[in-house]
């Protein structure tokens, strides 16, 4: 059961693509924005502007990575083809919080966190069921 | 209380009770002694094993505050950094402590020293021991201390999981302070009262699938001697367990005992959950309620995409980090506490019964374990797991100075386990949930059919503290 509503597909809306730029800033273990949103389809063109030390930016799921140069601007792009949430972070080590430097890729609804809350109701239910048979 | 001094009744067990002991040896019928495993019993009798696992991991913590204090000062280039907060403390959480309980507290390296010291000898004590062996101050006991050492290591996270020579000084005080006290104070007090990681084992130790018990009763009452009580480094009775949260796993009770009338048992998860305990002991509910409010905060901070939040956290002693402590420390001892006890309360206000506030706090607390530890499981997954190439990076090239002592091997590309890892997190917060409402309806059932009802607030409080870690974690 807990498979099926993670896994079972819904019906995907009919998206069109668009261009979207955005510009990140990434200084001292932050990305400005940090969270970007867009739609599956999307054209996604990034540019990432390191503004203290070399810093990079890596998309989970995506396989997709640059590195900027302090002061310098690098240039990513792609299309959205996956919908979710994806973290991306820094692939240069630039300072103690390096590991945890974060950021966050939305493409169209997560329905994954929903799923998970759909399921987190379920197993509270079945809690009280189980206790009460 | 399971100290030997606590029980009233010790010498007085009624052997009669043979229907007693018959229905006692039925309800842990669900059970494998492991002591009774003929290739596993020389394992377990002989100190040899465990004493040359102790060296090994001592070894290892005195290279690790060495490399943490003369290697590399970036995390991931330096083995301090990587063994104990990406290897170590990942399989704490995912091994350890879900299928061993308190295990790894069997081998742990920091309180031995100083327990050789105690004792005055290696394998058996000696003719002469150091220390004062004095009883640990009644209103110290419980695990307030462990709350506040918890409390307190949280506050400098970000710069202890960062800065290796942090990490190092962080240990050298845990050394430092398990000999002294161990020179003060009887037993392993350090180990009971003030180990943060003893707190955190010993809580979740009641959900793993392990455990020492005691086989027939009536044998512990005509045994005056008491030599498992002798034996124990911890001054454990084990006649007394309620449940397993104090048991460091030594064996050494089972090594003493002349009947062989001790089990190393393998039972099914969570069986000290669900008890109904005549106890208003508050110290657990509020280090099960830190456990939660850590875990919340460590995956906003490390997890999540929040710049301002990493800095504030990592600029220890700035005005940003003050607000960072305040807000900490806010969340585990006001505000978390506080929704818990109103769930309770707000349970109990709706069902006539005799039922104390505090006796209910305390009870209720146990259906917090099983939802803290998947939290904490879940955490791991995204925290750890994407990192464990660093691993071989530090092996590699322990102090960061540019060795190769495994050859030339590529150790700069993290693991990816996006694809996968949402799903797992998403599977071990809901069997969580589902775990915790099991225990909390269990606990309340016993008390009676309508008692159940009182449940309805703590099940929204287990569901609420589910959805904020499912939507730092996968949202």
């Amino acid at each position: 059961m807990g498979l099926f509503i993670l896994l079972f597909p819904f019906p995907a809306s009919a998206s069109v693509s668009n261009p979207r730029s955005f510009q990140i800033d990434a200084k001292r273990f932050a990305y400005a924005p940090a969270v970007i949103k867009v739609n599956k389809g999307d054209k996604v063109s990034i540019d990432l502007v390191a503004t203290d030390v070399v810093h990079g930016l890596a998309i989970d799921g995506y396989n997709l990575e640059v590195t900027a140069d302090p002061g310098k601007t690098a240039h990513l792009s792609f299309v959205a083809d996956q919908a979710g949430s994806f973290r991306f972070h820094c692939t240069v080590t630039c300072g103690n919080m390096h590991p945890f430097m974060t950021g966050k890729l939305e493409v169209g609804q997560n329905t994954l966190m929903w799923r998970g809350a759909a399921l987190a109701g379920l197993a509270a239910f079945a809690g009280v069921w189980k206790a009460r048979k | 209380m399971t100290r030997l001094q606590g029980i009233p009744w010790v010498e007085g067990v009624a052997v009669e009770e043979k229907a007693a002991q018959v229905i006692k040896r039925r309800a842990h019928s669900k059970r494998l002694n492991l002591y009774r495993v003929p290739w596993l019993r020389p394992l377990i009798e002989s100190h040899w094993p465990q004493l040359l696992m102790r060296i090994f991991t001592l070894s290892g913590l005195v290279f690790t505050i060495a490399v943490g204090l003369f290697g590399s000062r970036v995390g991931s280039h330096n083995f301090a950094i990587i063994f104990v907060w990406i290897a170590w403390w990942t399989a704490l959480k995912l091994a350890f402590i879900p299928f061993g309980g308190r295990s790894w507290c069997s081998i742990c390296p920091i309180p031995l020293p100083g327990e050789w010291l105690q004792q005055g000898g290696i394998l058996q004590a000696g003719r002469r021991s150091l220390g004062l062996n004095l009883r640990w101050p009644k209103r110290l006991r419980g695990s307030w201390l462990q709350s506040g050492g918890f409390l307190l290591i949280g506050l400098i996270s970000a710069v202890t999981l960062t800065a290796p020579q942090v990490t190092s000084w962080v240990l050298i005080g845990l050394f430092v302070l398990a000999i002294g006290l161990s020179l003060v104070f009887e037993h392993r007090a350090f180990c009971s009262y003030l180990c943060p990681i003893g707190g955190f084992s010993g809580m979740y130790a009641q959900a793993s699938p392990v455990e020492v018990h005691i086989i027939e009763r009536e044998i512990c009452a005509q045994h005056k001697v008491k030599s498992c009580y002798q034996a124990c480094p911890w001054g454990l009775y084990p006649v007394a367990f309620q449940d397993s949260s104090a048991c460091g796993l030594c064996m050494e009770c089972l090594r003493a005992c002349p009947q062989d009338n001790l089990a190393l048992n393998l039972r099914p998860f969570g069986s000290d959950l669900g008890k109904n305990r005549n106890t208003t002991r508050l110290d657990e509910a509020l280090l099960a309620l830190v456990m939660l409010g850590s875990v919340m905060v460590f995956s906003a901070v490390f997890l999540g995409p929040w710049g301002w939040l990493k800095t504030a956290a990592f600029e220890i002693g700035s005005l940003r980090w003050a607000g960072y402590a305040s807000g900490f420390l806010l969340l585990n001892l006001i505000i978390l506490p506080g929704i818990f006890t109103l769930a309770v309360w707000g349970g109990h206000k709706f069902t006539s019964n005799g039922y104390k506030l505090k006796q209910a706090i305390a009870s209720q607390a146990q259906a917090l374990y099983p939802l803290g530890l998947m939290a904490w499981i879940a955490f791991t997954v995204s925290f750890a797991l994407s990192k464990l190439n660093f691993v071989l990076g530090v092996l590699n090239d322990p102090f960061g100075w540019g060795w190769h002592w495994l050859g030339s091997i590529d150790t700069s590309q993290t693991t990816s386990i996006a694809g996968i890892s949402s799903f797992i997190q998403i599977m071990l917060l809901v069997v969580g949930l589902f775990w915790s409402v099991s225990v909390s309806q269990k606990l309340s059932a016993a008390k009676g059919k309508a008692e159940s009802r009182t449940n309805a607030p703590l099940l929204v409080f287990n569901l609420l503290f589910t959805l904020v870690m499912l939507w730092l974690l996968v949202g």
